[in-house]
């Protein structure tokens, strides 16, 4: 009669109701979400910024390697020739479009990795929910960090921190262009299989 | 005043007393519900509802709204009119006993809606016959979930009311009455926990399990039955048999106030605080031990629970029984 032992022990009881009684006052480990935000690892990989040199001018010189390591066809780099009278990047080539789709991307951070200038950094943002699919499809105007959030520097060690509308401003959110987010995510796939010859 | 008082009908008193005595039910009811989960909670490590209102203090009308506005669903394959009347019967007979519970008194006159001489055994009659709420409601949705947990419902209300009566005849022995306020004054000098430990431990068990609450709770029993007899019911109906279970908590917390903890008699002598905050720190007591349980231990086995209810509970009952009896015939302390 093995459940009678389980019945009559008063000792095994007495713990569980001992630990539950002091569950009962012991502090709550629960962070109110919305109200409360967790302070995440400064490298946490959250949303994708596209930094600059101290004089301002665009790290990133679209040579599309994040485009090649991203492992979800995620970003599509169209690069350009910099104009010699108003140079966009010091090198000679810079990213007239970067658009990442943030539903495709698995923030993995190999862009990060392969990223030869330390242009694309992964943030610790996460917050990125919106109704409408075309949002998502990053473009530079929310890629790249604004001058006055601080340049030179990684996302972490900025004085500020990472500016607050980074990629979240809401007017800018209220005037995506949705269909052109859809063209974008289908013009990244249709270069990207075109890149590996998968189709015509 | 006092002639005033004697031209009103004696209708009209019961009826007053009743809805004010509907009211604080009715409120206790869902406080308790909420006093539920937020310990719960707490011995679960998580702060517990606290959006609704302030520390979640509305949550029970929300509760009550959303309860309100969910659609009503009868199964097709189920007996319309025992499906619709089952969870009044559950209602009903948990509400019921409320008629008869004595909450406190002052100047000799009773805080309850009936003095009835034989309160108890009505409690127990009304609470019997709320079994048929949770029985048909499962005979009648008409399909295997419900039917099981009814199935299990009446076999396990019938074994643990035997221990439940037979631990509570002791008490009836002691007090030489069957009226609820004639116990509670015979707990003047002593509460029966006292003298009857052993018959309290029982009757503390067995209310769990007629009251279909963890670890007792195999007529639920989510993770095997879905949801057990409730499985079909939605909306308000749902609702009623939620309100019966919580009320028949209260209700066993009250009688095992009164049997046991001496009702509104107060503790170390502390007359300076009135009877009624004392019954209701005592029924407190019992309601958190409830859900202290409820959080502590798992879920009893169906055939743990049949063999723990009839070949332990059962015979420790009787045997307390007949010792009680025995000592008050012989009555060794009077001579």
């Amino acid at each position: 009669m093995d459940h009678r032992k389980n019945i009559f022990n008063i000792g095994a009881l007495a713990r569980g109701f001992a630990t539950t009684f002091g569950y009962f006052f012991a502090k709550k480990p629960t962070i109110e979400y919305p109200s409360v935000k967790k302070q995440h690892a400064p490298r946490f990989h959250g949303l994708h910024e596209l930094r600059r040199y101290n004089d301002g001018k665009e790290r990133c010189i679209g040579c599309e390697l994040c485009a090649v390591a991203c492992p979800a066809n995620a970003i599509t780099v169209i690069g350009a020739e910099n104009a010699p009278e108003d140079r966009k990047s010091p090198g000679e080539r810079y990213a007239a479009s970067y658009e990442i789709d943030e539903l495709r991307c698995i923030f993995c951070g190999l862009c990060e990795e392969a990223c030869p200038t330390d242009a694309i950094v992964l943030t610790p943002r996460f917050e990125m929910a919106d109704y409408r699919r075309g949002a998502f499809v990053y473009a530079k105007d929310r890629l790249l960090v604004p001058i006055e959030a601080g340049v030179g520097t990684a996302p972490d060690e900025r004085p500020n921190g990472i500016p607050s509308d980074l990629g979240m401003v809401a007017e800018k959110k209220a005037t995506i262009d949705i269909t052109a987010g859809y063209e974008a995510t289908n013009r990244g796939t249709i270069l990207k299989t075109q890149r590996r010859g998968l189709a015509g | 005043m006092i002639e005033l008082l004697n031209a009103v009908p004696l209708w009209l008193i019961v009826l007053i007393k009743s809805g004010v005595v509907l009211g604080v039910v009715i409120t206790t009811f869902a406080y308790s519900m909420l006093f539920e989960r937020k310990v719960m909670g707490w011995m679960q490590l998580r702060p517990g509802p606290n959006r609704v209102g302030p520390w979640g203090m509305l949550q029970p009308a929300a509760d009550a709204v959303k309860m309100m506005f969910k659609e009503d669903l009868t199964p097709s394959t189920a007996d319309p009119l025992i499906y619709r009347l089952a969870p009044f019967i559950s209602l009903i007979c948990a509400m019921g006993t409320f008629a008869v519970i004595p909450f406190s008194e002052s100047g000799g006159g009773l805080w309850a809606v009936g003095d009835v001489n034989a309160g108890i055994l009505f409690i127990f009659a009304l609470t019997s016959v709320g079994v048929y709420g949770i029985s048909l409601a499962g005979w009648a949705s008409g399909s295997k979930f419900p039917l099981l947990g009814s199935v299990r419902s009446t076999a396990q209300m019938i074994s643990y009311e035997l221990a439940m009566t037979m631990s509570v005849v002791g008490v009836l022995l002691l007090a030489g009455t069957t009226s609820l306020a004639g116990i509670v004054h015979a707990q003047h000098a002593y509460w029966f926990i006292v003298p009857q430990l052993f018959g309290f431990a029982i009757y503390l068990i067995t209310a769990v399990a007629e009251t279909n609450r963890a670890p007792f709770d195999l007529v639920e029993a989510e993770t095997e039955l879905v949801g057990g007899f409730h499985t079909e019911y939605s909306g308000l109906r749902f609702g009623l048999f939620f309100i019966a279970e919580y009320l028949n908590m209260i209700t066993v917390s009250c009688i095992a106030t009164l049997l046991f903890l001496g009702g509104w008699n107060p503790l170390f002598g502390l007359a300076v605080i009135p009877g009624l905050v004392w019954f209701v720190l005592k029924v407190g007591f019992f309601l958190f031990f409830y859900i202290w349980l409820r959080t502590t231990l798992p879920r009893f086995r169906y055939d743990r629970l049949m063999a723990f209810g009839w070949k332990v509970l059962l015979p420790a009952a009787t045997l307390n029984l007949v010792v009680t009896a025995a000592l008050v015939a012989w009555q060794p302390w009077h001579t």
